[in-house]
C-alpha cells in the first residue's frame, strides 16, 4: 500500500470504526443512533448558525493544539497550555478593557499582551527545566492552578469583587459584523483567520528557520546539538515561550471574540488539555493539527445538540464523542507506534 | 552436509532500493562463519533477517534443514539464535543479571529469583570463559564487560547459534584478543557463529569460511585456509586494492594546537587528565596512541568544548579556547569528527542533508537572517555523498537508515570538507571497510599537504604507525612520550601505552626532546 494511500485510509477508517461503536453505545442503551448522528451532523453543520459556531470553536483548539505541538517538537510536555491560555484570556480582557485607543493599536495590543502573557507564564517551567533540570511536566500542571486562581483574583480585583470585567472597548474586539451577517448572528470571529495564519508561521519557524532547525535537532539529540554548539538550554526555554505564546493566543481568542469578556472561572476550560489531543491527533505538525482541531471542534460543538434533537443524555453524548476521538487518536497511535517500531528495526 | 543454517536467495528491499539480492549464506555446525562487504553491502541487513527484525522478500531460511519462517525475535530465540548488535542494548542503571534475565526472568510464585539466575550466569560464565561481575551495574563497566554480557544474554536463552555484528569496532586490542578467545570457547562447546567484521586479519585469524557480499549481491563463500587477504579485499571491493598508505615527509609550520597542563575530571568528579602538554602544529598529523580509558576522551572532549577544564589552558590557532563554548571553538578553525557517532555526531531522525548541515546551518552561505536555503543545503549534501561515497538513496534518507560505516562517512565529509584549521579525529575509521579507511585515510593528509594540523586519536597501533608524523603516547592522563612512527616499534608503543617508560630514558626527557 502507498504511504498517501494509508495516510488518507487511516483517518477515514478510524472514524467510521469509531461511528460504529458509538452507535452500539446508543443501541444498548436504548436510544436511536440514527437519530443521534442526525442531530450531531445538524449540530456541525445544520444551518449557517451551527456552521459559524463550529468554526469559531475549532479556533481555540487550532491555537492550543499548535502550542502542544511546538513544545512536543522539542521534546517538551507542555501540559501548562490551559494556564497559559488563562493568563492570556486575561491579559487581553484587561487590555480591552482598561485602554482607550484607536482599534489599529488596541487590538494589535490586545493580542499581543496575551501572547506575552502566556509565554511569560511558560517562561518560568522553561527556565527551571533548563536551570535545575525540573521536569516541565510537574512545574506546568502547577502553573495550571496558579493561573486559574490567580487569574480569578485579579478580575475580582478589577471588577470590585464582581465575577466579570466588563466588555471590552470595540476598538479591541474580534467581532466580525460580515460573520454575523452571514452566519444567522453565531459568534464567528475574525479569530480564525489569526489562528490559521499562526498555523503558517508554526509551520514556517519549523521548516525554514534556523530555530526550527535548532528546536527539532535539541528535541531529537540533546548531546549532537551541543556538539553542533547549540545552545540546548536556550532552546528549551525558547519552545517554551513560543509555545505558551501560542496558547496565551487562544485565550485572546475567547476574550476578544467568543466572549468580549474575562470571567471568575470555577474550573479549567478544558481547551488546554484538549489541545494535547489535539497534538497527538496531528502527529505534531502543523497541517495535523487543523485536522485535530476540526474534528474536535466540530464533534465537541455538534454534540451540543444531540441531547436537544435527539433526546439523548448528555453523558452517552459524551461517551460517544469520547469513543470517535479514541478511535481517531488509536489510528494515529498505531501507525505511530508501527513507524516506531519500523525506525527501531532499521536501525542496525 | 548438514549446515545448521542455511540462508538460500535472500532478497530484502526497502522501498524501491535492493539491500539483499539473491544471497546464500550457510553455516555449518561448529564453524566461525565471517561475513565480509564494503559499508552499505547489506551484512546488517541480512543479519537483521535472520534474527527476525526484517521479512525477506524471496527466499528461503532453513534451521537444521527445516525450512522456517523468523517472524521476529522471539521466534529466533526459541530457534537457538542469539544477535549481538554493534550497539549494545543493555539497561544502564541495571545489574549485569538483571540485564541478562531481562525478558526471561526466573520467578517463584511471581517473584523474580535473582539469586538462582545469578547462579545460572556463574555457572556459564565459567563455562565459557565470560568472565563478568553479576552484580555489578551496566554503567560502571568496561565495553569489553558489556560485550560479555551481550554474548552471556545470548547463551542464557539457550542460543546455539550467534550472530557477532562488527564486534570488534568498539574493542580495544586486548580486549579483541580475548574475545576471539572467547570465540575458540564456544566453538568448542559445540555452538555455531556468524561474524561481521571489516579486519582481514581478524577474519583469517578466526574464521573457517568467508561468504563474501558486494551491493547487495552474494559473491560466493571461500575457505579461509585457501586464501589471504588480498584476494578478499579485491573479492568484497570488486577490483584489486592497494594498502599502503603513501604519503610525503610533513612540513610543520607553526602551533595550532597547544595544551598546556590541562587537568580535566570525569563526570564523578575523577582526575582523568592530570597535567597533559601537547601540541599540534600546522602541516603534521599528530596521533594519539594509548589503552582506552586513560583520558583520551577526556582531552577530546575538553579541547572541543564539550567538557569543562578543571585547570591549564588550550590554545587554537593563537586563541584562548579553554572552557569556551563548542560553538566559538568550532568557529576558532576546528573540524571534530567525534568519538561517538550516535551521541555526538548525527541526530539520527534528521535526513543526511540537516545533518550536513549540523555546523553550518546557522551561518551564510547556508542561511540568511535566520532563514536556511535548503537548496543550498541539498546541493552540500549532494556533493559530500558523491566525493565520500556515502551509499545511501539520497539526501532526503534519515540517518539512521544509512549502514554504520554511511554514517561515519558523512560525518567524515562534513567536517572535512569545511576545511578546518585544526581538524580532531577521534577513532574515524571505527567500522569502516579497507577501502574507506584508505580513503579517509588519504583525506587526512590531504588536510596536512594543506598545511592543516590533524590530531588524530585512534586505538589501532597500525593505523597510528601509518598515518601520523608524529606519536604522542598517552598513559594516565598525562603524555609520556612523543616519538616519530619511523624511530619505534609497534612492541616499543606497546610497552609505553601500559606505562613502562624505555629504558635508559625517563618521560620528562621524552616530552622535553619534543619541546624544543
Ligand atoms: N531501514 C532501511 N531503510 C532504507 N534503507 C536501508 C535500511 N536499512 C538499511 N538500508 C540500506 O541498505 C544498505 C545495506 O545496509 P546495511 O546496514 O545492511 O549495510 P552493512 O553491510 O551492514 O554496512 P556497514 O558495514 O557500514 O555496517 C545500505 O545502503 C542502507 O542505506
Ligand atoms: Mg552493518
Amino acid at each position: 500500500m502507498s504511504n498517501r494511500l494509508v495516510n488518507i485510509l487511516v483517518p477515514v477508517i478510524s472514524v467510521i470504526l469509531g461511528l460504529l461503536v458509538g452507535a452500539i453505545v446508543m443501541l444498548v442503551s436504548g436510544y436511536d443512533p440514527v437519530k443521534g448522528y442526525t442531530a450531531l451532523w445538524n449540530g456541525i453543520f445544520g444551518d449557517s448558525y451551527a456552521i459559524g459556531e463550529t468554526i469559531r470553536q475549532i479556533t481555540p483548539y487550532l491555537l492550543s493544539g499548535l502550542a502542544v505541538a511546538f513544545a512536543f517538537r522539542t521534546g517538551l510536555f507542555n501540559i501548562g497550555v490551559e494556564g497559559q491560555l488563562l493568563v492570556g484570556w486575561f491579559a487581553a480582557a484587561y487590555v480591552g478593557v482598561a485602554f482607550d485607543l484607536p482599534m489599529y493599536i488596541h487590538l494589535p495590543f490586545a493580542i499581543i499582551a496575551a501572547a506575552v502573557a502566556g509565554g511569560l507564564w511558560a517562561l518560568v517551567p522553561g527556565l527551571l527545566k533548563a536551570k535545575l533540570q525540573v521536569h516541565e511536566v510537574i512545574v506546568t500542571i502547577m502553573m495550571n492552578y496558579i493561573a486559574l486562581h490567580t487569574t480569578n483574583v485579579l478580575i475580582r480585583a478589577m471588577s470590585d469583587g464582581g465575577e466579570n470585567t466588563g466588555t471590552i472597548k470595540e476598538t479591541a474586539s474580534l467581532k466580525s459584523v460580515f460573520f454575523e451577517s452571514i452566519t444567522d448572528y453565531s459568534r464567528l470571529h475574525y479569530g480564525i483567520f489569526i489562528a490559521l495564519a499562526m498555523v503558517l508561521v508554526m509551520w514556517f519557524i519549523l521548516e525554514k528557520t534556523t530555530i526550527g532547525f535548532e528546536l527539532k535537532a535539541v528535541g531529537f539529540n540533546k548531546n549532537a546539538s551541543e556538539y553542533a554548539g547549540m545552545n540546548v538550554n536556550k532552546n528549551i526555554i525558547l519552545s517554551m515561550v513560543i509555545s505558551g505564546a501560542f496558547a496565551g493566543l487562544a485565550g485572546a481568542m475567547e476574550a476578544l471574540g467568543t466572549f468580549q469578556y474575562a470571567s471568575v472561572k470555577g474550573g479549567f476550560t478544558g481547551i488546554g488539555f484538549d489541545g494535547i489531543a489535539v497534538a497527538l491527533l496531528g502527529a505534531n505538525t502543523p497541517l495535523g493539527v487543523v485536522f485535530g482541531a476540526t474534528l474536535f471542534g466540530a464533534l465537541k460543538y455538534g454534540a451540543l445538540n444531540m441531547p436537544n434533537a435527539a433526546d439523548i443524555p448528555v453523558e452517552i453524548v459524551s461517551i460517544v464523542i469520547a469513543i470517535i476521538i479514541f478511535f481517531v487518536a488509536c489510528g494515529y497511535v498505531i501507525r505511530y507506534f508501527l513507524e516506531k517500531k519500523n525506525k527501531k528495526k532499521e536501525a542496525k | 552436509m548438514d549446515y545448521v543454517i542455511e540462508m538460500l536467495g535472500i532478497r530484502k528491499e526497502f522501498g524501491s532500493f535492493v539491500a539483499n539480492d539473491n544471497i546464500t549464506l550457510q553455516l555449518k555446525k561448529g564453524e566461525i562463519h565471517a561475513l565480509l562487504g564494503e559499508n552499505g553491502a547489506g551484512k546488517s541487513t541480512l543479519m537483521n533477517v535472520l534474527f527476525g527484525l526484517y521479512q525477506p522478500e524471496a527466499g528461503e531460511i532453513k534451521v537444521n534443514g527445516k525450512s522456517v519462517k523468523i517472524t521476529d525475535p522471539n521466534v529466533a530465540n526459541d530457534l537457538g539464535i542469539g544477535m549481538v548488535h554493534q550497539h549494545f542494548m543493555l539497561v544502564e542503571k541495571f545489574t549485569v543479571t538483571e540485564n541478562i534475565i531481562l525478558g526471561n526472568e526466573l520467578t517463584k510464585s511471581g517473584i523474580i529469583n535473582i539469586k538462582d539466575a545469578a547462579k545460572k550466569i556463574q555457572s556459564l560464565s565459567e563455562m565459557y570463559g565470560l568472565e563478568v561481575d553479576p552484580y555489578a551495574k551496566i554503567e560502571d563497566i568496561s565495553v569489553g564487560m558489556q560485550q560479555r554480557v551481550e554474548i552471556l544474554k545470548t547463551l542464557y536463552r539457550g542460543a546455539e547459534i550467534l550472530i557477532f555484528d562488527e564486534p570488534t569496532a568498539s574493542l580495544t586490542p586486548q580486549e579483541i584478543h580475548e574475545l576471539i578467545q572467547i570465540m575458540k570457547r564456544l566453538i568448542q562447546e559445540g555452538k555455531s557463529i556468524i561474524l561481521i567484521t571489516h579486519k582481514l586479519q581478524e577474519i583469517m585469524d578466526v574464521s573457517d569460511r568467508v561468504t563474501v557480499i558486494r551491493k547487495g549481491e552474494g559473491i560466493g563463500t571461500v575457505i579461509t585456509k585457501e586464501t589471504n587477504p588480498n584476494e578478499l579485499a579485491s573479492l568484497m571491493v570488486g577490483r584489486q586494492v592497494d594498502f599502503t598508505t603513501v604519503k610525503d615527509e610533513a612540513n610543520p609550520t607553526e602551533e595550532s594546537l597547544v595544551v598546556n597542563n590541562l587537568v580535566v575530571t570525569d563526570y564523578r568528579g575523577i582526575e582523568k587528565v592530570k597535567g597533559l602538554n601537547l601540541t599540534v602544529r600546522k602541516g603534521e598529523i599528530v596521533g594519539i596512541a594509548g589503552i582506552d580509558g586513560n583520558g583520551q576522551s577526556e582531552l577530546i572532549e575538553s579541547i572541543t568544548g564539550l567538557r569543562k577544564v578543571k585547570s591549564g589552558s588550550i590554545k587554537i590557532n593563537g586563541q584562548d579556547v579553554t572552557n569556551k563554548k563548542p560553538r566559538q571553538i568550532t568557529e576558532a578553525g576546528v573540524g571534530h569528527i567525534p568519538q561517538d557517532r550516535h551521541k555526538h555526531g548525527l541526530v539520527m531522525d534528521f535526513s543526511i542533508g540537516h545533518n550536513i548541515a549540523l555546523q553550518t546551518y546557522y551561518a551564510p552561505p547556508i542561511s540568511k537572517n535566520g532563514i536556511i536555503d535548503y537548496g543550498k543545503v541539498s546541493e552540500l549534501a549532494q556533493k559530500i555523498i558523491k566525493d565520500y561515497d556515502v551509499r545511501t538513496q539520497g539526501e532526503e534518507t534519515l540517518a539512521r537508515s544509512l549502514s554504520g560505516g554511511n554514517q561515519q562517512k558523512a560525518i567524515i565529509g562534513r567536517e572535512v570538507i569545511r576545511n578546518p584549521e585544526l581538524l580532531i579525529a577521534a577513532l574515524p575509521t571505527r567500522g569502516l571497510d579497507v577501502g574507506a579507511i584508505e580513503f579517509i585515510h588519504q583525506r587526512l593528509i590531504e588536510q596536512r599537504d594543506k598545511g592543516k594540523a590533524v590530531l588524530l586519536l585512534s586505538f589501532e597501533l597500525d593505523e597510528v604507525m601509518n598515518v601520523s608524523d608524529r606519536i604522542a603516547v598517552i598513559y594516565d592522563g598525562q603524555i609520556v612520550d612523543t616519538l616519530q612512527p619511523k624511530d619505534t616499534t609497534e612492541q616499543e608503543l606497546g610497552l609505553l601505552m601500559a606505562g613502562q617508560h624505555k629504558t635508559g630514558k625517563d618521560v620528562k626527557q621524552g616530552e622535553q626532546q619534543h619541546v624544543e
